[in-house]
């Protein structure tokens, strides 16, 4: 008895380890098949922005010009103190976080519009509008800030023409004159070429929105801006969240319309076409490198507000949960 | 359902316009100018007055040919290799993603994830050094590989997102009635991956298509400059011409068939984006 009770202990005390290391044989070669297929991905997506951030970083420490590049010189962090000291790069700032504000605002309210008309859209009529509503995403960007500036534009223009008789336009307006206007049109072109995308984000929110809460608020006689408010828009925070935050990014990031409607002309200039100038246009490596360092910081800053203080979950609103 | 009453279908028609004129205006209002003669530019109409061909002639056959057909050839050619790439490389990824179970997967999505919010003009000055130095500055691989940070998260996301929704138990299921593993793959998991696979590479394409930072900071010349990047290099027939006509028969030209896509593809393209973004 006993005996048999040990042997089945040594056969028991055999077998959990050879369990156990055929278990973690089959979890290793998963690992090292996951790995072997996800592996070449991953190190492409280090490659093209690691590297490059990482050498920027180094670069934004030298007084470096392309121009004079036996001059390289070690200056520490008075790159940085340059630009943040730079009434240039103060404007530059002030400008690009006013346009993200204002379109991203406009975006959220156009955009739920958008996707309530496409919500509650029939259903001939659902492929309709969801068809038109993507022709803006689909259009290069340089191509849509053409359209914007030559509808506006002084000369070719004819928005002058068929506006002139609101009070504060008239026929001699020039649109890209004036630091106002001209961000007014920039805005304007922004807002109608990512505005489909925030509306198609809020469209798969409100499909999440449970249908018998609303019917139930409905049944107790709950108004519309009720249902809205109480119902719809707490189920559908997340998306709302991760669209904002996602736009946000995007406008801060703006380039492509401000470099072909004014290049920055009359107080126009945002970061990117300022870090851009300095480096490719003046190829002043260093002092451009520290304005990119300084851009991915604030991106980083942006997220890190988002997901702390609003507490976006972007990687359980993206699908991974 | 039951017949509409004549106000809701009032209020729907009137609801589709403004959303149709909303979307389609400034492609309508860029469309007119192409067709407007140089000399009647600044009359201040929508409508050409007199309707012509000649921006067209001009970027085809005409003057601005040797600017727009080499950086047609090149915005294709190179956002189609880019998008090869991403693609390729994201459905690997992806799969792994879906189907296996590694310490890892965390990682890859959050990289994917911190690679799309990048800002591109942070990129692009080292590239620019580092391109000059090792002779790929002007080149389309000197493209290919900073679009692949453009295209490569999306199609991951995108694709992990389609790949988690099949269901791969028919694999086995069909080995079980007598497929070869092959058999089963081929005829089972491929066509189902399939349009996951081809809207991504649409998506991915479009976003490679419209990239304009990279464009103008990484070349110099018609050898790989897209199309975007030409756009803003266009210049008038004359030294006091506008080259509006020009730019704008141009813009129509790599605008229709992305908007063909577009209409052939919507349903598609809107699951992609959604899916990809927010879980649906």
């Amino acid at each position: 008895m006993t005996a048999e009770v040990a042997t089945a202990q040594t056969v028991e005390d055999a077998a959990r380890p050879r369990r156990k290391v055929a278990r973690s044989d089959r979890a290793r070669s998963e690992a090292r098949l996951g790995w072997l297929l996800a592996g070449p991905a991953f190190v492409v997506m280090l490659l093209v922005t690691l590297y490059p951030i990482l050498q920027a970083t180094y670069d934004s420490l030298f007084a470096y010009r392309l121009t004079a590049p036996d001059d390289k010189e070690f200056i520490g962090l008075r790159n940085y103190v340059e630009v943040l000291t730079d009434s240039v790069f103060v404007q530059a700032l002030l400008v690009t976080l006013l346009i993200m504000v204002v379109s991203v605002v406009v975006e959220l309210l156009l955009g739920f519009a958008l996707a309530l008309v496409m919500h509650r859209a029939i259903t001939q009529l659902r492929g309709l509008l969801r068809t038109v509503i993507l022709v803006p995403y689909g259009i290069i960007t340089v191509v849509s800030a053409f359209a914007w500036f030559y509808a506006f534009d002084i000369n070719s223009g004819f928005v002058n023409h068929w506006f002139s008789w609101l009070p504060f336009i008239d026929t001699d307006l020039n649109w890209f004159a004036q630091q106002g206007t001209s961000l007014f049109v920039i805005i304007a072109s922004e807002i109608w070429k990512t505005t489909p995308f925030i509306s198609l984000l809020l469209l798969a929110g409100l499909a999440q929105v449970p249908t018998e809460l609303e019917e139930a608020a409905e049944v107790d006689g709950a108004t519309w801006w009720q249902r809205m408010r109480k119902v719809v828009l707490p189920n559908m925070k997340a998306a709302i969240m991760v669209a904002v935050l996602f736009r946000a990014l995007d406008a801060f990031r703006i380039f492509d319309n401000v470099f072909i409607m004014t290049n920055g002309a009359n107080g126009t200039t945002v970061l990117s076409l300022l870090a851009y100038r300095t480096s490719i246009g003046r190829l002043e490596i260093g002092l451009g490198s520290a304005i990119s360092v300084i851009l991915f910081l604030c991106v980083l800053l942006i997220c890190f507000i988002a997901i702390k203080l609003f507490k976006v979950n972007l990687a359980g609103a993206r699908g991974e949960s | 359902m039951r017949a509409m009453s004549t106000r809701l279908k009032v209020a729907w028609a009137v609801i589709t316009i403004l959303v149709l004129v909303y979307a389609l205006f400034p492609v309508f209002s860029i469309l007119a100018t192409s067709f407007k003669l140089p000399s009647q530019l600044n009359l201040g109409t929508f409508l050409p007055k007199t309707w012509t061909w000649s921006n067209y002639e001009q970027i085809l056959t005409g003057s601005a040919k040797d600017l727009f057909l080499p950086s047609l050839r090149n915005s294709i050619g190179i956002s189609l290799i880019a998008t090869f790439v991403a693609v390729v490389l994201a459905t690997l990824a992806a799969y792994a993603i879906a189907r296996l179970d590694f310490p890892g997967k965390k990682l890859i999505l959050t990289t994917a994830l911190g690679v799309s919010i990048f800002p591109v003009v942070s990129l692009v000055t080292p590239l620019f050094n580092l391109w000059r130095n090792i002779g790929l500055y002007d080149t389309w691989l000197g493209l290919i590989i900073p679009y692949l940070s453009l295209t490569l998260p999306i199609s991951i996301w995108t694709l992990a997102a389609f790949f988690r929704q099949i269901p791969w138990e028919l694999e086995q299921a069909a080995q079980v009635d007598g497929a070869t593993a092959w058999q089963a793959f081929r005829k089972v998991i491929v066509p189902l991956a399939a349009p996951g696979v081809f809207t991504t590479a649409l998506i991915a394409f479009f976003i490679a298509w419209n990239d304009f930072v990279y464009g103008i900071s990484l070349t110099s010349t018609s050898a790989a400059r897209p199309v975007p990047a030409a756009l803003a290099f266009f210049t008038g027939a004359s030294q006091f011409e506008e080259p509006t006509g020009a730019i704008s028969a141009a813009a129509v030209v790599v605008t229709v068939p992305v908007v063909i896509l577009v209409l052939l593809f919507q349903r598609q393209i809107v699951s992609g984006l959604t899916q990809g973004a927010v879980k649906g």
